[in-house]
């Protein structure tokens, strides 16, 4: 890697500040994806600011109908939380599915949407429960949040600080994982909350998006044969050795279906 | 002899120790006082002309020690590295042997080929010197595609072999084989490719060397296989340093597979410049590196056909095959599809006439060689996909249909039609008892009951055989090959009873340390504890040949064997002596001489003290000392050979494979540790299932780049994708060594790929599904699933 200057700030304000200016400083969360970027010099920083160190970023509160989950907080964190597990369910599973220990025991939820890789299963959860993204500016909704390949609706500086899940009635995520990184190559997390019904689709394209009719189907018959004839089109998918564009069409079914059986167990 | 660390116990492994805690010492934990770092400039084009480099501004960056270029190495008259296998064509004419400069000067032929080394103070300065070297390139179309490599009109790769062509070998005659593919009731054929592998080490490729200038020694520090021969090619072919002035030590390697055997650009850069810059050279590869340039394995694409009678006789078998040699010859890369290949492709069966004919491409893309198995992991899928697929095809059970065709065991010493003569063997019990540990007979009801949980399952067979324990000296002459195939051993006792193993062959993951104290132990009555394995270093080990082709225990271990008995030989001239005895009337027995009939007794230890103050002792007769040495040269090659069952099961929903039980019962000869021998034969079928459902390397087929370079598209087994192992034993002694044993260490691997195959085409089956290819990923098993579908419709 390229040298850096590096920074631990105790508070989100010094981080804050410690970012605001330079084009070339980055924060750094878990740093599961920044440091093999650095280390493969596909990414050169002036400065590094390393949000481990802000008690405020980290950790997991039950805010009525929410479930808060600082930027900061691990994925391994979130995989064994009572309270994730008894409100969520499907978003305790999501995260003890993401990575290996190693990665679970440092990669993050900040990191991982501020990230937004195509093939991550965190945005599968924020579109799929129409979370809310909350920044040391303001707030995001799920559906602005995720821009594009790579891209957010964050502006430079702006950190991560929590993400609002609300409380499900009925929800699943079925990843079919890439067989290489055991990344999403599919990924379907589908929800019943009080805002209606979602179905949201990671790693299958540039970015995560949502199956309308899947949705419609469902808010009105929440079964999984609901949606059994419902293909999304395999124009625009990812296409790469180890899945076509058509494959992952169809695994969007397969894994749509998988999730609604699950959320209905 | 000592019952729990004799042949047959299970010990654990001696070396476990530092490897679990830490305390291994690999090439890279070398301090070296005044160490610089080198860092390779590697061409991102596969097929170009170098136009020009530009070194000057990465000259004058901070650390930058010294920059060579594949023009210093011309003008230095370094050799290019070397092919040590000459096979002969079909015409009788020697492959074609296009250059191989140690660092590319005027042309780039793959991905990853190197064009300039820095050396600097520190591995970063290092880097971002190479960065700051300009190379202008003209790039060129490249070659990638192998079953299109030999085809009119494919970029030339060299012009040293026009038309991409090493060799256009063949085996057996053609004429008889087609006449009785004309009698024959039923012909099976196939078209599959043998994926390409990349090795994947643990520990990637590493080069320290460090020149005396006061000696004008050389030493080089390498994650070798085999360190003796890398000195000789080093020596004699490349860089003219005389072998006594230069030192080769492998320490600690962390697995090979292979990968390790051959001679490669950076060691010899390495070695070669730290005469130049006076101060040692370290260099350890990344992983990236790894993955674009450390000798790939397989890569062939084949149709055969095998001829049977009405009864499913096989009454002849033709190959044909194209093997990718990538864009240079590695050290035995024309050996791996020609004699390690072709020559097993009898397998397990009577099959009188066999022809093959082999083409070797050049291409575009990474060197390819030796990889666990080595050209018998190509033959076994073959020979068995093909079986199994004629048994499909006559409606016979699979495992009849071998039988049916097996060689019989009264027929060894069996001399197969592809020059291989099969030592020993009893194949029907093999297959029996994997049956029994399978539960062959409960398969149908399984199904049944996969099937009302909406899964596939199948089960599949594979009956291999492989020819290791290489290698006769002369045979191995007589092939084309560039050296002897012996191996040494020395066995040093000091003065207090303690002894050192020394051996020529190399240990690098496998546990020759525990397998050859228990030789020792058992032959003389030592307990481990006073033993010491010695290996990997040329400056104290005698000339040794390495590890590979599952050699170490067959050759090295009997090269032991026969040191100890001139160890117990002298031992008995010593005691009787001691004793006031006959020689003639002295016996050894656990560890002590004895004169039998007679309470007489000398203890081995007592006879080696004696050895070392030599008091009392017939001097006139015999040298003080014990220190014996022993070179061994094999009759044959070892041929173990087992059957594999895989039962799989599918789910047609996603097309995902999952290994449910895997059975494998080998004939591995004598055993030493059974343990040890369990972990190999476990990492070869996890190697081998890696290969049928995971492992693909892949370039890009127009621009050459390789498109699995990294772990996120490089597939490696994990524990969660197989199962637990069922393993059983079957014994018939090698008769022509003096343990009685055979290899394990590559039979996992060589079995696996077909057995896997062969279970997921039994579980497609019945979806009309005739072919999938390797490795059958989710994707090409859900394609393949489709397009049954899509053709039913
Ligand atoms: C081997 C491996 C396997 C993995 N498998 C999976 C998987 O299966 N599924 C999956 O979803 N992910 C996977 N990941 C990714 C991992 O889970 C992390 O989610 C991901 O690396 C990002 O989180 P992080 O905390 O490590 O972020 P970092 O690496 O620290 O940062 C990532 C990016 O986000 C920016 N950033 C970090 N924090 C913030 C913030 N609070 N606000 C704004 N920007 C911020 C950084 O500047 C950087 O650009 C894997 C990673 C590895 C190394």
């Amino acid at each position: 890697m390229y040298d850096f200057h590096y920074h631990r700030p105790k508070t989100l304000a010094d981080a804050v500040n410690l970012l605001k200016g330079k084009d070339e400083a980055r924060p750094m969360s878990g740093g599961m994806t920044l440091i093999p970027t650095l280390k493969q010099r596909l990414a050169r920083p002036s400065d590094v600011v390393d949000l481990g160190g802000i008690k405020e970023l980290a950790g997991i509160k039950v805010e009525g109908n929410n479930v808060v989950i600082g930027g900061m907080t691990r994925h391994a964190d979130v995989a064994s939380s009572a309270d994730v597990k008894s409100a969520i369910p499907a978003l305790a599973y999501l995260a003890e599915h993401i990575g290996d220990p190693q990665v679970r025991n440092r990669g993050t939820i900040g990191g991982s949407i501020a990230n937004n890789d195509p093939a991550a299963d965190y945005p599968g959860a924020v579109v799929g429960l129409n979370a809310t993204v909350t920044t040391n500016t303001g707030k995001h909704t799920a559906d602005s949040f995720f821009k594009g390949l790579f891209e957010t609706a964050l502006s430079d500086g702006e950190l991560v600080t929590s993400v609002s899940f609300p409380k499900a009635e009925k929800a699943a995520y079925m990843k079919f994982p890439n067989p290489a990184s055991r990344y999403a190559m599919v990924g379907v997390f589908v929800a019943k909350t009080a805002g209606g019904v979602r179905v949201a689709v990671t790693g299958a394209g540039p970015c995560v998006f949502r199956v309308k009719a899947m949705e419609d189907a469902l808010a009105k018959n929440f079964s999984s044969d609901a949606i059994k004839d419902i293909k999304v089109p395999a124009d625009g998918l990812n296409s790469d050795i180890h899945a076509s564009a058509e494959y992952r069409a169809h695994l969007v079914n397969v894994m749509a279906r998988r999730a609604v059986d699950a959320a209905n167990k | 002899m000592t019952a729990a660390t004799g042949i047959g116990a299970r010990v654990l492994r001696t070396e476990d120790k530092r490897f679990l805690t830490g305390t291994g010492r690999y090439v890279d934990d070398l301090p070296l006082a005044r160490a610089t770092y080198a860092h390779f400039v590697r061409s991102p084009h596969a097929h170009a002309k170098i136009k020009s480099i530009d070194t000057s501004a990465a000259r004058a960056m901070p650390g930058v020690v010294a920059i060579f270029t594949g023009k210093d190495i011309a003008d230095a008259k370094v050799g290019g590295l070397i092919c040590g296998w000459v096979v002969k064509d079909k015409h009788g004419q020697p492959h074609k042997a296009p250059p191989h400069p140690v660092m590319a000067a005027d042309t780039v032929r793959y991905v990853g080929d190197t064009v300039a080394m820095v050396v600097a103070n520190s591995h970063d300065e290092a880097k971002d010197a190479a960065e700051a070297i300009k190379v202008d390139y003209d790039a060129k179309p490249a070659n990638v595609d192998l079953a299109k490599a030999l085809d009119k009109g494919a970029p030339e790769v060299h012009p040293e072999a026009p038309g991409n062509l090493i060799y256009d070998w063949e085996i057996g005659v053609k004429a008889d084989v087609d006449a009785a593919f004309a009698k024959a009731a039923h012909v099976t054929k196939i078209d599959i490719v043998n994926n390409r592998l990349i090795p994947n080490a643990m520990e990637p490729r590493a080069a320290a060397a460090e020149y005396d200038k006061g000696t004008g020694n050389y030493t080089l520090w390498s994650t070798s296989q085999n360190p003796h021969v890398l000195r000789l090619i080093l020596s004699a072919f490349v860089l003219g340093i005389p072998e006594h002035k230069l030192r080769v030590i492998a320490p600690d390697v962390g697995g090979g597979f292979g990968s390790k055997i051959f001679c490669y650009n950076e060691e010899t850069m390495v070695t070669w410049a730290a005469s130049r810059v006076g101060r040692p050279i370290k260099w350890t590869a990344e992983r990236s590196e790894s993955f674009q340039t450390d000798a790939h394995g397989r890569d062939h694409v084949t149709h055969a056909e095998l001829a049977l009678d009405k009864d499913g006789k096989f009454l002849a078998l033709k190959v044909e095959t194209i093997a990718n040699m990538g864009a240079y010859l590695s050290t035995f890369s024309t050996a791996v599809p020609t004699y390690l290949y072709a020559t097993l492709l009898a397998g397990q069966y009577t099959t009188p006439l066999i022809y093959a004919n082999v083409k070797a491409a050049l291409t575009n893309t990474a060197p390819v060689d030796a990889y666990r198995g080595a050209g018998r992991p190509e033959a076994t899928y073959v020979i068995e996909s093909i079986v199994s697929k004629a048994a499909k095809e006559l409606k016979m059970d699979p495992a009849d249909l071998r039988r049916k065709n097996f060689i019989p065991s009264t027929a060894f010493p069996y001399q197969t039609p592809v020059a291989l003569q099969y030592d020993s063997g009893n194949y029907p019990p093999i297959i029996d008892e994997a049956i029994k540990i399978a539960d062959y007979k409960g398969f149908e009801a399984r199904r049944a009951e996969a099937k009302s949980r909406g899964k596939l399952r199948g089960i599949g067979f594979s009956s291999y055989i492989e020819a290791c324990g290489l290698a006769p000296s002369q045979v191995i002459g007589q092939l084309g090959g560039g050296v002897g195939q012996w191996e040494s051993a020395q066995l040093k006792f000091n003065p207090t009873g303690n002894i050192q193993i020394l051996t020529g062959a190399h240990s690098h993951g496998q546990g020759h340390e525990t397998t050859f104290a228990q030789l020792i132990s058992d032959k003389l009555g030592v307990p481990m504890d006073q033993i010491e394995v010695v290996h990997g270093d040329t400056a104290t080990t005698p000339f040794g040949m390495g590890s590979y082709g599952s050699r170490s225990l067959a050759v090295g271990g009997s090269a032991i064997m026969k040191a100890a008995d001139k160890i117990i030989a002298k031992g008995k001239k010593i005691a009787a002596h001691l004793m006031e005895a006959s020689v003639a009337d002295v016996v050894f027995e656990n560890g002590t001489f004895k004169v039998a009939g007679t309470d007489k007794a000398v203890p081995l230890g007592q006879a080696v003290f004696a050895a070392y103050v030599p008091h009392n002792y017939p001097l006139a007769e015999i040298e003080p000392g014990m220190d014996e040495n022993a070179f061994y040269d094999p009759a044959n090659f070892v041929y173990p050979a087992g059957t594999q069952i895989c039962e799989v099961e599918i789910d047609p929903e996603t097309g995902v494979v999952e290994v449910v039980n895997h059975t494998a019962v080998d004939d591995f000869g004598n055993i030493i540790n059974p343990m040890i021998v369990e972990g190999q034969v476990h990492g070869g079928i996890v190697q081998g299932v890696g290969q049928a459902l995971l492992e693909n390397a892949v370039y890009d087929k127009e621009t050459g780049q390789l498109i699995s370079g990294s772990y996120m598209d490089y597939t490696m087994p994990r524990a969660d994708d197989v199962p637990s192992f069922k393993l059983g034993y079957k014994v018939t002694p090698c008769p022509h060594n003096p343990l009685g044993v055979k290899g394990c260490g590559e039979a996992g691997a060589i079995a696996a790929p077909a057995a896997v195959m062969n279970a997921v085409h039994d579980a497609l089956a019945p979806l009309g599904v005739s072919h999938v290819p390797m490795p059958a990923t989710p994707l090409n098993v859900w394609q393949a699933i489709h397009g049954a579908r899509a053709a039913a419709e």
